[in-house]
């Protein structure tokens, strides 16, 4: 039987695989429980696990994140959803000052084995603080992996690989594709490798890393260009990043575009660049270059087309960068 | 049971055992054997030896930067002798007594102090988390323990620690608020020791004390004597089984740190000699020997001789970590992850290149 399920439903469809294969999973959060989700990511959960496994908790960010570094403690694999990245800051100093420091302080007495969820991005004409991509601010915190999955595929398998990953991981999940389109996954639980990106398209002339929602961009871009032989990388862990695929690539292609939504400056695309001049330096053939968010707030809806990298934009500056 | 009909919003502060020694309220006093007594005395002794050799060593510059538990030995001895060993105890940082109740091994805290991380390391057998010290942040682990006692369905309670400047902090309101709601196993021990560094406790709320702020939450609170090993030990018995068979529960143990915050602390710059002197009779230690004597449950001598071997120990104890405990290149980077990730592997053995190389040249 086909299982033609988009990224949504892959997310609720991996949390449903590991409640059943493993008792120590719960899910919580705001809204999680009797409404699902307020994007459906835990549709039916409590009905299938109960109010033990599957809960409501008070709205309060922090203490989402807090209480799962004591259920994680006592025997637990917490995955607990943050309802919009925006609303993850008052956690942030749970999040920096514990989740990501418990093993390393305890000298490996203490792993948390635990999950934060939070949809991120723009692109669905939100309100206020509904629309920011700030994964650069996790990917620099030692102890902490940070995986943002692009297709349905994707999302289940790394979602899983998260979940029974006995350190902390941060989960980020593109909400403008949430539902852009489906793929046929398999129904059984299945793993995906943290920290391996994937080539997408292979190709000659240049090399495109993105992640997330762009990815969708990336590819509408490229089949727009056909004198030019694009590799798309989908680097699919934002941190600890797959340096070497990237880098094998830049060998190859002698250029490198890297596409993201967050912000420019100080960004994951700036690691990029600099892991390739570190790495692939006398490979290059034009200056590793970054298309990205403008380093402004993100616009209200009526601005917000200005500000994530059209697919016109891309090709245009991978077009540019070919004939550098 | 008197916890859950103290009243804090008008009720005076429970106390058992007065500055002198003698038992002033035998209603609330607890159920000791002459062997706890004992217990609680020693205990209380051995937090002090540590705090007055780990100050003396931090002055001779064999110890880093150090926060004594000075005057605040019966609130840390009494809550923690409640707890049964299955039971977790989540601390701040200023619960040294408490800490060696739930056995935390001396070398180990020390090692802590001495700056190095497998001070933390304990053991799994130890119910007991590492020091926590961004503020008020360990309440919402503690919530998470007791959640997952709950809903598992074990009667382990949860015993977490902070100051009253850590009831200004958001995830103070969070943690308490979660308890209720989840009626979980918690009890959230405030000691109350009057400063936060310098800050005084009338900056910190403007309630009529901390304990009445458990009412808005939902559940009892109550407030204590906290340099009243007894009154200590009682409400806490209560509190623990309140807490098992009921939901959280709140205990402001009225205290006074006697010490600086730590070793990099001046209080004569924003406290007086007269308080502080006022504090001193109700020491706690001072206040249990007093009763012991009365009681002839040991002598000054004893006491005295009691002391001396615990303060050699103490010192034993702070020499076998002493020149053992220099943290290895490796170790810097083991414990991130379950595995090195390529970046740390990279870095770490860039490093050790670097090291291998300087050694050569020099």
């Amino acid at each position: 039987m086909p299982n033609k399920i988009n990224i949504v439903q892959a997310v609720q469809q991996a949390l449903q695989n590991e409640m059943t294969l493993d008792p120590a999973v719960v899910v919580y959060g705001e809204d999680v429980g009797v409404n699902g989700g307020v994007f459906r990511a835990t549709a039916g959960l409590q009905k299938m696990f109960g109010e033990k496994r599957v809960f409501d908790t008070p709205l309060a960010e922090s203490a989402i994140v807090g209480t799962a570094v004591g259920m994680a403690v006592n025997g637990f694999k917490p995955v607990v959803e943050i309802q919009f990245m925006g609303f993850i800051y008052p956690a942030f100093n749970q999040i920096l000052s514990h989740v990501a420091r418990f093993r390393n302080r305890t000298r490996g007495q203490r792993s948390l084995p635990m999950v934060i969820r939070a949809p991120y991005g723009g692109g669905i004409r939100a309100l206020e603080h509904h629309s920011e991509s700030t994964e650069a601010l996790f990917a620099h915190i030692p102890g902490l992996k940070v995986v943002i999955p692009s297709t349905p595929y994707d999302a289940k398998g790394l979602l899983i690989s998260a979940i029974r990953d006995p350190d902390p991981v941060i989960f980020l999940e593109p909400k403008r594709i949430y539902r852009a389109f489906k793929q046929d996954v398999p129904e059984d639980a299945y793993t995906l490798p943290i920290g391996k990106a994937r080539v997408l398209q292979e190709g000659d002339d240049i090399t495109v890393v993105t992640w997330g929602a762009m990815v969708s961009d990336v590819r509408k871009a490229v089949s727009q260009i056909e004198d030019v032989s694009a590799e798309i990388i989908d680097l699919r862990t934002i941190s600890p990043m797959d340096r070497e695929t990237i880098v094998q690539s830049v060998e190859k292609t002698g250029r490198i575009l890297i596409v993201h939504e967050a912000a420019k400056s100080f960004g994951a695309g700036a690691e990029i660049v600099a892991v390739v001049n570190e790495k692939a330096f006398l490979s290059l053939e034009a200056p590793p270059t970054r298309l990205t968010g403008f380093d402004t707030i993100f616009p209200l809806p009526r601005g917000e087309k200005h500000y994530i990298p059209s697919p016109e934009r891309i090709r245009d500056k991978i077009r540019e960068l070919a004939a550098y | 049971m008197f916890i859950d009909k103290f009243n804090p919003l008008e009720d005076d502060m429970i106390q058992v055992m007065d500055e002198n020694g003698n038992i002033v309220n035998p209603d609330f006093c607890p159920d000791v054997s002459d062997e706890d007594i004992l217990t609680l005395y020693k205990t209380m002794r051995k937090a002090r030896a540590i705090d007055s050799i780990a100050l003396s060593l931090q002055r001779q510059g064999r110890l880093l930067t150090y926060a004594s538990n000075l005057g605040q030995e019966a609130a840390q001895v009494g809550s923690g002798y409640a707890l049964k060993k299955s039971d977790w105890a989540v601390p701040a940082f200023r619960e040294l007594g408490m800490w060696l109740i739930k056995g935390w091994p001396v070398e180990k805290i020390f090692q802590y102090w001495y700056g190095n991380e497998w001070g933390s390391h304990f053991g799994e057998e130890i119910r007991l988390l590492p020091i926590a010290v961004p503020i008020a942040s360990q309440l919402q682990h503690a919530v998470g323990i007791g959640m997952a006692a709950r809903f598992r369905g074990d009667d382990d309670v949860v015993m977490a620690y902070s100051g009253e400047g850590g009831t200004s902090q958001g995830d103070f309101h969070e943690a308490l608020n979660f308890a209720a709601v989840f009626n979980t196993p918690n009890v959230f021990f405030i000691q109350n020791n009057h400063y936060a560094i310098s800050v005084p406790l009338s900056r910190q709320t403007a309630s009529r004390n901390i304990a009445t702020k458990a009412l808005g939450y939902g559940m009892p609170g109550v407030l204590v004597d906290g340099n009243d090993v007894f009154a200590v030990l009682a409400a806490s018995r209560e509190a623990v089984q309140y807490a098992r068979e009921s939901g959280p529960v709140l205990i402001e143990a009225f205290t006074f740190r006697m010490g600086p915050h730590t070793t990099s602390d001046d209080p004569t710059k924003y406290r007086s000699d007269e308080e502080v002197r006022l504090w001193q009779r109700k020491d706690p230690i001072m206040r249990l020997e007093k009763y012991l004597m009365k009681e002839n449950l040991m002598t000054e001598d004893a006491m005295k001789s009691m002391t001396e071997s615990l303060e050699q120990d103490v010192m034993d104890a702070y020499k076998s970590i002493e020149h053992t405990s220099d943290t290895g290149i490796e170790e810097i980077f083991s414990y991130h992850f379950e595995n090195l990730t390529p970046q740390l592997k990279e870095q770490l053995e860039d490093y050790q290149a670097f090291l291998k190389g300087a050694s050569h040249a020099e």
